[in-house]
């Protein structure tokens, strides 16, 4: 409830400050902002999701793309060696965002033509991905489809598309879903603002993934002083062994 | 209730993680393997990263292992000596194991040959097991049968060396454990497991040692093994998650002291045929797994994360 609370005020907040903006100055024609620029992984975490509002100036169409940090993927397609499947081909493709989520607040056919989609690589068919080494148009097609399939199934990739909704005809809204696995990094909210089949405006809004509190220090413990890590992972252990072992004792 | 683990990255069921480990402890009580070749497969099955599995599972077996050579210590089932030779061969074959993995990962070919590992060694010590334990039963269940050697004598106790190993009742050449370590080793640093069911039938069927001492010295140079592979996989690859380790533990060290318990009341060779058909029955679903038309032919995986 709170939050809810907190996102109408924050909306109004949005409306007032581009109701001030609006005066004879050109104002902008499109504001957004996240309810958190945060999402902290802590103990307790098991997905979340953060608010997308704006405001535009006017009428037209609203599409929200959301990309993870890069970094390069490497596909593997098995085959039948005498009676086994073995990896048979790899592919690496090259920056490949770790999540990749679209939202618009009207079917995409009908605001955004084939080349805007292109340019702005809006939805997965549109996500400009290359490989290593040169393929063939035939196995690119393969690999690709089986690198966006594999990112779908570990819910990287949600499918189809999310709905933006508006909120009379210039706030509008939209949620962002993070699953339980959201790989950690700076993330870019990007909102476009679409009028007759044209991009009239855009932002980008950076969300940071973080682990936070007890994990964050562990993490950062075990990548610092890794050996001391080790020793201290062993020791634990064997503590834990022989406390266990204590109340056995005169069994 | 979900928990997040910060290096495997992924939220998981505090009671899943309870509950295996109280399985897989209760198994290393009983029988004397760490239960890592059922503990890294299961973990994987939940979501958690391999690499991240195959470390922590290391991780955890240091902490079962101390648990089970305490409780098996205690009935006076642990051969140090022997534990000590072992463990020369066995951080020797490591190394040399670490280094054949990052040949085989350069190649791309190290799940399959995990799996084939698995498949070839479980599979064949599985049957032999079997065979000779069924044997012994029926053997015993034939009233009155002759007392019977301790173990058949082989070429490999004409080897020199020879040491005396008084707790295993043993005379025989310090090269044959010393060899049985460097090979376990090497399993272990390539399937990251203790191996313990290796070690185990090894110990029995070529050293000849009595059953009751097997799994406490097993036990005691798993510790060592486990303990080594933690730290190379920690400084090397940060792959190890404590906490997904420790909360295996809690549930693993309890498990552990009743397994003990609950295998000092079988006879050797029920505890062994056991451990034969728990063998053969992971076997048989590596080896079908190996022939089973993949949902997806297609897997992807984050460069530098293997």
């Amino acid at each position: 409830m709170r939050r809810r609370q907190r996102l109408m005020l924050l909306l109004l907040l949005a409306s007032l400050g581009l109701a001030a903006a609006s005066g004879p100055a050109r104002a902008q024609a499109l504001v957004a902002d996240l309810t958190n620029h945060l999402v902290a992984i802590t103990t307790g975490f098991t997905g979340t999701s953060v608010v997308l509002f704006g405001a535009t100036d006017g009428n037209g169409d609203v599409i929200v793309v959301v990309r993870g940090p890069e970094r390069d993927i490497t596909v593997r397609r098995k085959s039948k060696v005498a009676e086994v499947w073995v990896n048979t081909r790899q592919v690496t493709f090259q920056s490949v965002p770790s999540y990749y989520s679209i939202a618009s607040s009207k079917p995409i056919d009908d605001i955004a033509p084939l080349a805007m989609r292109q340019l702005h690589q809006i939805g997965l068919d549109n996500l400009r991905l290359t490989t290593e080494t040169p393929l063939s148009p035939q196995e690119t097609t393969e690999f690709r489809t089986a690198l966006l399939r594999n990112e779908a199934r570990a819910g990287l990739y949600p499918p189809g598309f999310g709905q933006v909704s508006f909120l009379g005809d210039r706030l509008f809204r939209t949620d962002i879903r993070f699953p339980a696995n959201v790989p950690t990094g700076t993330y870019l909210v990007q909102v476009f603002l679409v009028r007759d089949k044209a991009v009239v405006s855009g932002q980008t809004t950076p969300l940071v993934v973080s682990e936070l509190g007890l994990d964050a220090e562990v993490h950062d413990f075990a990548d610092r002083f890794a050996l001391a890590y080790g020793l201290t992972a062993i020791g634990l252990a064997a503590l834990a062994g022989w406390l266990a072992s204590l109340p056995f004792r005169n069994a | 209730m979900d928990i997040y683990l910060p290096i495997a990255a992924v939220s998981v069921d505090v009671f899943v993680l309870l509950g295996l480990g109280a399985a897989v402890g209760f198994l290393s009580g009983v029988f004397g393997v760490g239960g890592g070749f059922l503990l890294t497969p299961f973990l994987i099955f939940i979501g958690i990263p391999p690499a991240v599995a195959v470390a922590s599972s290391a991780n955890q077996l240091v902490g079962a292992s101390v648990s089970g050579v305490i409780a098996h210590w205690r009935r006076g089932n642990v051969d140090f000596h022997m534990g000590a030779v072992l463990l020369v061969g066995g951080f020797a074959g490591s190394a040399f194991g670490v280094w054949m993995f990052a040949l085989l990962r350069r190649l791309g070919q190290v799940e399959l040959t995990v799996s084939v590992a698995y498949v070839v060694l479980l599979g064949t010590l599985g049957a032999l097991m079997l065979v000779e334990s069924t044997r012994a039963i029926l053997r015993r269940n034939r009233a009155g049968a002759g007392r019977r050697k301790l173990h058949q004598h082989m070429w490999i106790h004409g080897l020199p060396l020879k040491m005396r190993f008084r707790r295993s009742k043993l005379y025989i050449s310090a090269i044959v454990p010393t060899g049985l370590g460097f090979v376990v080793g090497v399993l272990s640093a390539i399937m990251g497991i203790g191996g313990g069911f290796v070690m185990v039938p090894a110990m029995i069927y070529m050293l000849g040692m009595p059953t009751a001492v097997v799994p406490g010295t097993s036990l005691l140079q798993i510790i060592f093994v486990a303990a080594n592979v933690t730290v190379l996989q920690a400084a090397g690859n940060g792959t190890v998650d404590a906490l997904l380790a420790v909360l295996l533990l809690v549930g693993g060290v309890v498990g552990a002291q009743l397994g003990s318990r609950f295998g000092s009341r079988l006879r050797g060779e029920q505890l062994r045929a056991l451990l034969a058909l728990m063998v053969l029955v992971v076997a048989a679903k590596l080896a079908r797994d190996l022939g089973v038309r993949p949902d997806d032919l297609y897997s992807i995986v984050v460069v530098g994360s293997e």
